[in-house]
C-alpha cells in the first residue's frame, strides 16, 4: 500500500477519533464562542478600526490553534498508542497525518471563529475571497509550526510551558504578517498590495514542514 | 532448487546493556536465534524484560551493544526491520473509541498490508473474539484487548514476533489459544517472549535469564 495511503489512514483515525470522542472540538469551540461573546459584550460594537479587528480575529484563532495542537501528539503518549505509530509504520507518514488533521482542525476552527466573529461584532468584509485566503494562510502556517512543537513537547514533562515558549518565537512571524494582511483586507485593498503578505503565508509553512519531514525521526524516536 | 537458508532470519544480540539514567537495566545480554527458534526471556520484576523487548523492537536504542536482524547475509535497515518485528506488549494499546475492526484495519494500512474483511473475520476467530469485530476497544475486558492485540500484529505476518507477558489477563482458555498461536508461529517466524509463567517456558527452545 502507498504511502500516500497511509498518510490518509492515520488522518482519517485522527479525524474519526475526534468526532467520536470530541476531545478537541468541544473545548475549542466552547473556547471561541466564550473569547468573541465576551469581546463582544465588552468593547465589540465599539471597534471599528480594522487594525483592532484583525488584532482580534487572529488573537482567537492563535489561542484555539495553540490549544488545539498541543494535544495531537500528547494524547497518543498519554493513551499508549504513540508506540504503536512507531512500531507500525515511518516518521514520515505519522509527520504529515498529523499535520493534515492539524490543517483540518485549524480550518474547522477558523470558520467557526470567523461566522462568529462576523455575526457578533457586526464586522463588513470589503471582499471576502481575499479574506478567506488570508484566514485559511495564515492557519496553515500555524498549524504547520505547532505540529511539529507538539511532536517535541510530547514526552516532555513540562508540556504545557515548554509548547508555549516554543512556540512564541515561532509564531510570532508569522501572525504579525497575518495581522497586518487581515487589517490591509479590511481597509478594502487590491490583491497586488497582499502579494507580499501572501508570499510570505505560503514560504512560511513551506520552510517549516520541510524542515519538520527531515527532522522528525529524531523528535518522534528519541 | 532454491536456497532455503537465504529466506531465513538471523537475530543477533551482542552485549546488550541499558541504563536509565544511572540505574543499569541490562547488562551484557547476549544470544542468537534464527526462523523457526523460540526464546523465552525470564527474570524477577524488574530485571529488564520488558526493556530487552522494547530494545529488540527498535523502539529503545540500547547504550551498550547492537541488535542485528539479517537476512540472506544482508543486515536489515531500519524501514525493513520495522516491518519484520512486531511487539506486543501492556505497554502499547490500540485506539480505545475505534471498534476491533477499524484498529485492526488501521494497523495494516499503516503497515502497507491490504487485508480483506474476511481475514480480519478469521484473525478475530483465531483469538476467540469472533463476532466482537465491531464493538469498542475501550469497552473490551482486559483479556479480550489482550487478544486483540495479538490478533493485530499476527494479521501483518511478522516475521520476528516479540510477546510481553503473552497471557497476562487471559482466561484458561485465552491462554489455551494464544499458547496455540505461539506454538504455530514459531515454526515460521522467531518467537521471542517474556514470561514468569513456569507453563510457558516450555516454548522457549532457549531461556535468557536476567536474573
Amino acid at each position: 500500500m502507498g504511502w500516500i495511503k497511509r498518510v490518509i489512514a492515520l488522518t482519517a483515525k485522527d479525524i474519526r477519533v475526534e468526532l467520536r470522542t470530541r476531545y478537541a472540538i468541544n473545548s475549542l469551540v466552547l473556547f471561541a464562542v466564550v473569547t468573541l461573546v465576551a469581546v463582544g459584550m465588552t468593547i465589540g460594537l465599539q471597534i471599528n478600526t480594522p487594525s483592532l479587528h484583525a488584532g482580534f480575529i487572529w488573537i482567537a484563532i492563535l489561542f484555539s490553534s495553540l490549544q488545539a495542537q498541543s494535544l495531537s501528539f500528547v494524547k497518543e503518549e498519554e493513551a499508549k498508542t504513540g508506540d504503536l505509530l512507531r512500531l507500525y509504520t515511518d516518521p514520515g507518514v505519522v509527520y504529515i497525518g498529523k499535520l493534515l488533521f492539524s490543517f483540518v482542525l485549524s480550518a474547522f476552527l477558523a470558520v467557526v471563529l470567523i461566522v462568529l466573529y462576523i455575526f457578533l461584532m457586526d464586522l463588513s468584509v470589503p471582499d471576502m475571497g481575499q479574506f478567506i485566503v488570508m484566514i485559511l494562510l495564515g492557519t496553515i502556517a500555524l498549524a504547520s509550526a505547532t505540529t511539529i512543537i507538539a511532536a517535541i513537547v510530547s514526552r516532555t514533562a513540562m508540556k504545557g510551558a515548554l509548547f508555549a515558549v516554543l512556540s512564541f518565537p515561532l509564531l510570532l512571524p508569522i501572525l504579525i504578517v497575518a495581522i497586518s494582511g487581515t487589517e490591509s483586507i479590511l481597509t478594502g485593498v487590491k490583491w497586488t498590495v497582499l502579494f507580499d503578505d501572501i508570499r510570505i503565508l505560503i514560504a512560511y509553512p513551506a520552510i517549516v514542514v520541510t524542515l519538520s519531514y527531515m527532522l522528525f525521526e529524531y523528535v518522534w524516536n528519541e | 532448487m532454491a536456497d532455503n537458508t537465504t529466506n531465513k532470519l538471523q537475530l543477533n544480540v551482542k552485549s546488550v546493556s541499558h541504563r536509565f539514567g544511572r540505574r543499569r537495566v541490562l547488562s551484557d545480554v547476549s544470544f542468537r536465534c534464527e526462523t523457526g527458534d523460540a526464546i523465552c526471556v525470564t527474570g524477577h520484576n524488574g530485571s529488564g524484560k520488558s526493556t530487552l523487548l522494547r530494545i529488540l523492537s527498535g523502539l529503545l536504542v540500547p547504550t551498550g551493544g547492537d541488535v542485528e536482524l539479517i537476512k540472506g547475509g544482508t543486515k536489515l535497515g531500519k524501514s525493513e526491520r520495522r516491518r519484520a518485528l512486531r511487539l506486543v506488549s501492556p505497554e502499547i494499546s490500540l485506539y480505545e473509541s475505534l471498534t476491533g475492526f477499524e484498529n485492526i484495519e488501521l494497523v495494516t494500512k499503516l503497515s502497507g498490508v491490504e487485508v480483506s474483511q474476511s481475514e480480519m473475520e478469521s484473525a478475530l476467530e483465531e483469538v476467540g473474539l469472533e463476532g466482537r469485530g465491531d464493538d469498542m476497544f475501550g469497552a473490551y475486558s482486559s483479556g479480550m484487548k489482550q487478544r486483540l492485540k495479538i490478533a493485530t500484529a499476527m494479521i501483518t505476518e511478522p516475521a520476528v514476533l516479540l510477546l510481553d507477558e503473552p497471557t497476562a489477563n487471559l482466561d484458561d482458555a485465552g491462554r489455551e489459544r494464544i499458547y496455540h498461536i505461539m506454538h504455530d508461529f514459531q515454526v515460521r517466524g522467531i518467537l521471542i517472549f517474556a514470561t514468569n509463567e513456569k507453563q510457558e517456558v516450555r516454548f522457549g527452545g532457549q531461556v535468557v535469564g536476567l536474573d
